[in-house]
């Protein structure tokens, strides 16, 4: 069954001040099956989030469709739920109400929403800063507290952007063990937006490839490497760097694009 | 946390004796420069006019008055900024149409409209308590129209992608997230409702600390004035720790609060 799809997705902005328009994504298709982890990368700039935000319903597209469980996406919808690089905690509000804000937006009742909370928070290991403030917490201890909310409105696809960007290298590799982890056991189906080719890699069923602007998807990559929801294990799996270098020519960086441009001969 | 207390302990002391200092200078120092009593009275005399104001001139009424005028301009001037505030926040049409209206009232000196609300309402407190509405509103209601402005738009996207409605965003997200720029403005508002006041009784009728002052200049009895002034000073300074407390209530979440900032 196929979770999320986009069919011939275009979008344009509108250029500064003028009337003029920039192309910011060229008909993307793709979609991605129920259960799947799909990662985008390419470089910045070339409209990976503005697709995540036509998926989460916030944009519409210029043309082209997104269809989330089958359904044209018109709007923000039940079946979504999105998480950025800023954890976007509510500092006003505990970690359990911040928890709880999808859920008592949709109006679901006070006991439920807080016994669906602390089952949250006690999976991400943060049951005892229920009732702290996001400022008393590490960067990666929020950056949990922002997935559990993103899961506690039981959404079917999970749109992911750069989830892990701003924290540090170690706290990194924590998080995408507990995200791997948690996205096998629930069966959720996602779209992750990333830089790290490595994270890209090991977190993923497949890997997308989008071009410069206006992006388009130019490459689909199997990941062919056993245990997703364990990234520590794949990690060390001897075809990661194979998998990587491939990458890195599909987005013409390192060393084979100063030698396809002909930057004189200093290949060794 | 030991440097913060010993900061906290030293800075405590040398206030203290700082104001030690200055009273021994404004009791003896006029004397010893040669100032005349009518020009800076020494400590001793502006106490005994206090301790007789008190007694014969109903120093406590006019206080009370005062402070009745300030608290009253200050609640309205507050409520109306951060109303209007708010709705021109959550439309852009709505603040497009009016700024330059408010531009225009926001540089004209409010404290020049006091004659002119004395003329319509006469010698009682309305002329006062409207002087400070019109002087309190202005930044209360340009911080919270800013603040409503520069709401993260993730935020609100995020309220969005969960389906909320405008008014679920208004109070979930841009109200809460506006009120330490509201405060701000409350805190400046809080001072500032002290000058409107004044101003109006300054014009005319003969109730409150502003009459005082100007009653005490009539009559060249500058320790009176001086006791109008410290009493005006002990009134904005009600106020503004009266904001400043409700302040550390409301955003007890902040890092940072509860220690000694203001």
């Amino acid at each position: 069954m196929i979770r999320l799809e986009y069919k011939n997705v275009t979008m344009r902005f509108p250029d500064g001040g003028s009337s003029e328009t920039v192309t910011a994504i060229r008909d993307v298709s793709f979609s991605i099956s129920d259960g799947e982890v799909v990662s985008l990368i390419g470089p910045s700039g070339c409209g990976k989030s503005t697709l995540l935000n036509i998926g989460a319903g916030l944009y519409a597209p210029a043309e082209g469709q997104a269809y989330v469980d089958n359904a044209p996406v018109h709007g923000p919808n039940e079946h979504v739920a999105f998480m950025l690089q800023k954890d976007l905690l509510l500092p006003w509000r505990t970690i359990a109400e911040n928890v709880m804000f999808g859920l008592e937006i949709r109006g679901a009742p006070r006991a439920e929403r807080s016994h669906k909370a602390m089952e949250l928070l006690h999976n991400f290991h943060l049951k005892d800063f229920c009732n702290h403030y996001p400022h008393q917490l590490s960067g990666g201890m929020r950056q949990r507290a922002a997935l559990a909310r993103t899961l506690a409105v039981n959404p079917s696809v999970l749109l992911l952007d750069e989830p892990f960007s701003a924290v540090d290298a170690q706290t990194r590799i924590m998080l995408q063990h507990d995200l791997a982890q948690t996205l096998m056991k629930t069966r959720k189906t996602a779209l992750l937006i990333t830089h790290d080719l490595l994270e890209a890699v090991i977190l993923s069923d497949r890997v997308l490839v989008m071009s410069r602007r206006p992006g388009k998807i130019i490459d689909e990559i199997r990941i062919d490497i056993p245990e997703r929801e364990n990234p520590l294990a794949r990690r060390q799996d001897s075809k990661v760097a194979g998998y990587i270098s491939v990458l890195m020519n599909r987005l013409e960086i390192g060393p084979v694009q100063s030698a396809a441009t002909g930057a004189s001969g200093s290949r060794q | 946390m030991t440097s913060r207390h010993s900061v906290v302990r030293r800075g405590t002391i040398a206030s203290v004796i700082l104001f030690i200092i200055f009273l021994i200078s404004w009791q003896w120092g006029p004397g010893l420069l040669g100032i005349p009593h009518f020009i800076v009275p020494p400590l001793s005399m502006v106490g005994e006019e206090f301790l007789r104001m008190w007694k014969v001139s109903n120093l406590p009424f006019h206080t009370g008055i005062t402070a009745a005028e300030v608290l009253i301009g200050f609640i309205l001037g507050s409520l109306l900024g951060a109303v209007i505030g708010y709705l021109l926040g959550i439309s852009p049409t709505a603040e497009f149409a009016l700024s330059p209206y408010i531009l225009a009232l926001q540089i004209a000196p409010k404290v020049a409209f006091a004659p002119l609300f004395v003329l319509w309402m006469g010698f009682t407190i309305y002329p006062k308590i409207l002087v400070a509405v019109l002087i309190v509103f202005f930044p209360v209601m340009v911080n919270v129209l800013t603040a409503v402005r520069n709401v993260d738009p993730d935020m609100i996207n995020l309220a969005r992608a969960f389906k909320a409605t405008r008014n679920q965003v208004f109070w979930k997200i841009e109200f809460p997230a506006s009120l330490p720029a509201l405060f701000a403005g409350l805190r400046i508002g809080s001072t500032l409702a002290v000058i409107g006041v004044v101003v109006g009784e300054l014009i005319g009728g003969n109730a409150g600390l502003g009459f005082l002052l100007s009653f005490g200049e009539g009559q060249a009895n500058t320790p009176m004035v001086f006791v109008a002034i410290i009493m005006l000073t002990l009134v904005g300074s009600v106020a503004y720790f009266g904001v400043i407390l409700l302040e550390h209530r409301v955003l007890h979440y902040l890092p940072g609060r509860g220690a000694t900032g203001y």
